[in-house]
């Protein structure tokens, strides 16, 4: 007896995405992120992932393309697509003189969130992020860290369908990185998406389903680890079968410069 | 020129003052030097011709107690001001980290450029009073004789006594209550000071009510029976600048003494002040821990609560936007002095109300509208831009009612019709000088408050335009009706300029 297998929906879905400032920063970029994948966009500096998520979340208009969150039109209803999406900056933009409970409060008052609902998930939240300690102490004095892990409970407390961040990760210790990366892993475990920009390529080689690499402004090569070996030229068994993601992603930006 | 001398800093720390002025005058664009410089060229013709209106007829007035009186007073509201400007740079200079570690860390005898860096107070105080008192001293110079040029001289001394007592206090509040409440304590007390100036103004106008001359005051029985002998050091600074030598190099010799005993004293420990001041910063502040659960509400509802508490938790926000609230003080005064004068002092309160509430509109705008600190957060929500705006509008409106109201309702039992009037003014005062702050808005950091005016000219003068518009309606509408379209078709035709002139119909 056959099995029917449903395709997989998809969380994301970009096509000919296009955005111009004095040059191409996006130029015809085409993407699939599917439901429940953690996906890793890599690429060189001014390749234009940010420039990318940023059209994702609605916070940059595409000059052309389409976007598509859980299938829906982010272009045409963006107010559905922001319902289900969260956005994490490598700058984590939080408000100084509220406490991280009064922050939690807040986000959850903007995405409409019932009350009791949003106060049981922020105090776990709290709890998962080891932030109760500090719950009721404004946000001015903490550290990068404190602050990216109160950033991180705010785009977790209206349980976001997708989450996209933009280097979530740097500035951060160890700790505070091991506990991001933790949360983000039991997220996609509980079916999320994540979308990620990060330059700690050890990041994306051990958490990403799958990697897209970009550069200037488009898909360059697309796939699991073992798939971007194939395209940068090495196969399997081969003298670099065993290359890591650095080497590959190196080799692949070497590739792409050199045919531009 | 040998490298980490006090010369060496002098040029370095001059160059940086200098790229800096650039930069705020040009906002950031060089190309535009040239059209500033014809601007400051023009400005600077149209404030002699001011000044020849002014003080031409007192460049031959005689060394007596009237003319010492008048030019002590002008002397001293004038230094206030120096002495704020000094305050705020000195708060400044400790707060701000910038090349803090770069020095401390290097080699050199850092108290050098402390000791330098003080000093540039005192002389950015003076240099930033020499081009606003220059008009006045030339035409009294062209029409009374070079004995005035000494008036020049007086300013160098009033900016290094402004600097050494801007260093004084700053380092006496540091050892009184720590550097965490000194900046808020300085910048307040500067504020407040700076504000001092322009009330004496006022209120010495407003004593002087009934006659032309704003400084009748300064001129009647009841001061003038009081002055000191025209002998008394209390003439020093006022002798100065009417060219008395001898005064000018006593009153110079003591301020600069002042601002080197200063140096002397502070410069050495300049660096742990600055090192305790960036420590204070980072200090954890803990809100009362609330019990009370997550309340039901709406987005817009959560914005604007938002908005109110940001404000109410930040003091020297609070200090900086309800400043103009000092400038009720004088109006207060005349309708203390005009109780039983009726309308005619009801009719001169209107435009001041009117004109405060513009003034704090706007600086309350340019907080929730363009100074957002979490701009991607509220970008991402998934509620309508328009949607976000107009609950940050309605913050604006509901703070400026919690100040305007009290005062309205105490106006509406003296006189209803002007407590209408100035409740339209306010209304429309308040809209006006929101609705530029949308149309001009641009993201920035709330802490960037102070630099908001030099971010857009357009904005800040038309903001200043609207709000003067608006009063002078209110003022002649609580007269008559009919008379006050003229200045509220002005007041529209600054409004309509601003729109016109901003970055997105530009761009449109």
């Amino acid at each position: 007896m056959q099995h029917f297998n449903p395709p997989t929906p998809l969380a994301l879905e970009i096509g000919g995405l296009v955005k111009r400032f004095d040059r191409p920063a996006v130029d015809g970029l085409d993407l699939a992120v599917r439901t429940g994948e953690f996906y890793a966009l890599l690429g060189p500096n001014g390749a234009g992932k940010t420039t990318t998520l940023r059209m994702i979340a609605g916070l940059l208009r595409p000059d052309a393309g389409t976007i598509k969150v859980a299938g829906i039109d982010a272009l045409a209803d963006p107010v559905a697509a922001k319902q289900i999406m969260a956005w994490i900056s490598d700058e984590p933009m939080i408000y100084d003189k509220l406490t991280p409970r009064e922050y939690l409060e807040f986000v959850a008052g903007l995405w409409g969130i019932e009350p009791t609902v949003a106060e049981s998930r922020a105090k776990n939240l709290l709890a998962w992020l080891d932030l109760v300690p500090h719950a009721h102490e404004r946000c001015e004095g903490f550290s990068k860290g404190m602050r990216q892990k109160v950033a991180l409970a705010g785009a977790l407390v209206h349980d976001p369908r997708v989450i996209i961040l933009d280097e979530p990760l740097t500035g951060l210790d160890a700790g505070s990185a091991r506990q991001v990366k933790s949360v983000l892993r039991e997220r996609v475990n509980a079916g999320g998406t994540i979308i990620m920009t990060t330059h700690i390529l050890e990041v994306a080689e051990r958490m990403a389903d799958r990697i897209g690499v970009i550069a200037h402004g488009k898909l360059i090569a697309e796939g699991t680890l073992d798939e971007l070996r194939l395209q940068a030229g090495w196969a399997n068994g081969g003298a670099s079968g065993g290359a890591s993601l650095e080497d590959t992603f190196l080799a692949l930006v070497a590739e792409q410069a050199q045919a531009a | 020129m040998t490298p980490g001398t006090a010369v060496w800093f002098a040029r370095h720390e001059s160059r940086l003052a200098w790229r800096d002025w650039l930069s705020m005058i040009t906002a950031g664009r060089r190309e535009r030097l040239r059209r500033v410089v014809i601007a400051i060229f023009v400005f600077a013709v149209f404030m002699h011709f001011v000044a020849y209106w002014m003080v031409g007829r007192y460049a031959d007035a005689p060394v007596d107690t009237s003319t010492l009186v008048t030019i002590t007073a002008s002397v001293l509201l004038s230094w206030l001001l120096m002495v704020s400007q000094a305050m705020e740079s000195m708060t400044r200079a400790f707060y701000s980290r910038s090349d803090l570690d770069l020095i401390l860390a290097s080699p050199v005898a850092a108290q050098k450029l402390f000791a330098v860096r003080i000093a540039t107070v005192g002389v950015s105080v003076a240099a930033m009073a020499i081009p606003l008192a220059a008009p006045f001293i030339d035409i009294l110079v062209v029409r009374g004789g070079l004995r005035w040029i000494g008036a020049y001289g007086l300013i160098v001394a009033m900016g290094a006594a402004a600097a050494a007592l801007a260093v004084g206090f700053t380092v006496a509040l540091f050892r009184i209550i720590g550097p965490k409440r000194t900046r808020l304590v300085a910048q307040v007390v500067a504020a407040v000071i700076g504000a001092a100036f322009v009330i004496g103004l006022q209120v010495a106008a407003i004593l002087s009510y009934g006659t032309i001359s704003r400084a009748t005051v300064l001129q009647s029985y009841a001061v003038l029976a009081h002055a000191p002998d025209l002998a008394s050091i209390v003439w020093w600074p006022a002798r100065a600048a009417m060219g008395d030598w001898v005064a000018l190099v006593g009153v110079l010799a003591v301020s600069l003494a002042l601002l080197a005993a200063a140096i002397a004293l502070v410069a050495p420990r300049f660096g742990e002040y600055a090192v305790a001041a960036t420590g204070a910063g980072t200090a954890r502040v803990s809100q009362v821990v609330r019990q009370n659960a997550f309340k039901q509400t709406s987005p817009r509802r959560v914005l604007r609560r938002k908005e109110w508490l940001l404000l109410r938790r930040d003091p020297w926000l609070v200090s900086q936007t309800f400043m103009q609230m000092l400038y009720l003080i004088p109006p207060a005064v005349l309708l203390w002095r005009s109780f039983d004068d009726g309308d005619g002092a009801y009719n001169l309160l209107v435009p001041v109300l009117v004109m405060a509430a513009g003034q704090l509109a706007g600086g309350l705008a340019w907080l929730a509208i363009s100074g957002e600190d979490a701009p991607d957060l509220v970008a991402t929500a998934p509620v309508p831009a328009s949607f976000i705006l107009r609950a940050k509008v309605e913050a604006v409106l509901g703070a400026v009612a919690v100040v305007f109201v009290p005062l309205l309702a105490v106006l509406a039992i003296l006189s209803p019709w002007h407590a209408l009037v100035a409740s339209a003014g306010i209304v429309i005062a308040t809209m006006a000088a929101t609705s530029i702050q949308l149309w001009f808005r641009s993201q920035a950091k709330r802490s960037q408050f102070r630099r908001r005016q030099i971010s857009s000219r357009v904005a800040t003068f038309t903001e200043a335009f609207s709000s003067i518009g608006w009063a002078a309606t209110a003022a002649v509408a609580s007269v008559s009706l009919v008379l006050a379209i003229a200045p509220a078709l002005i007041a529209l035709l600054v409004l309509a300029g601003a729109w016109i002139m901003s970055p997105r119909t530009a761009a449109a």
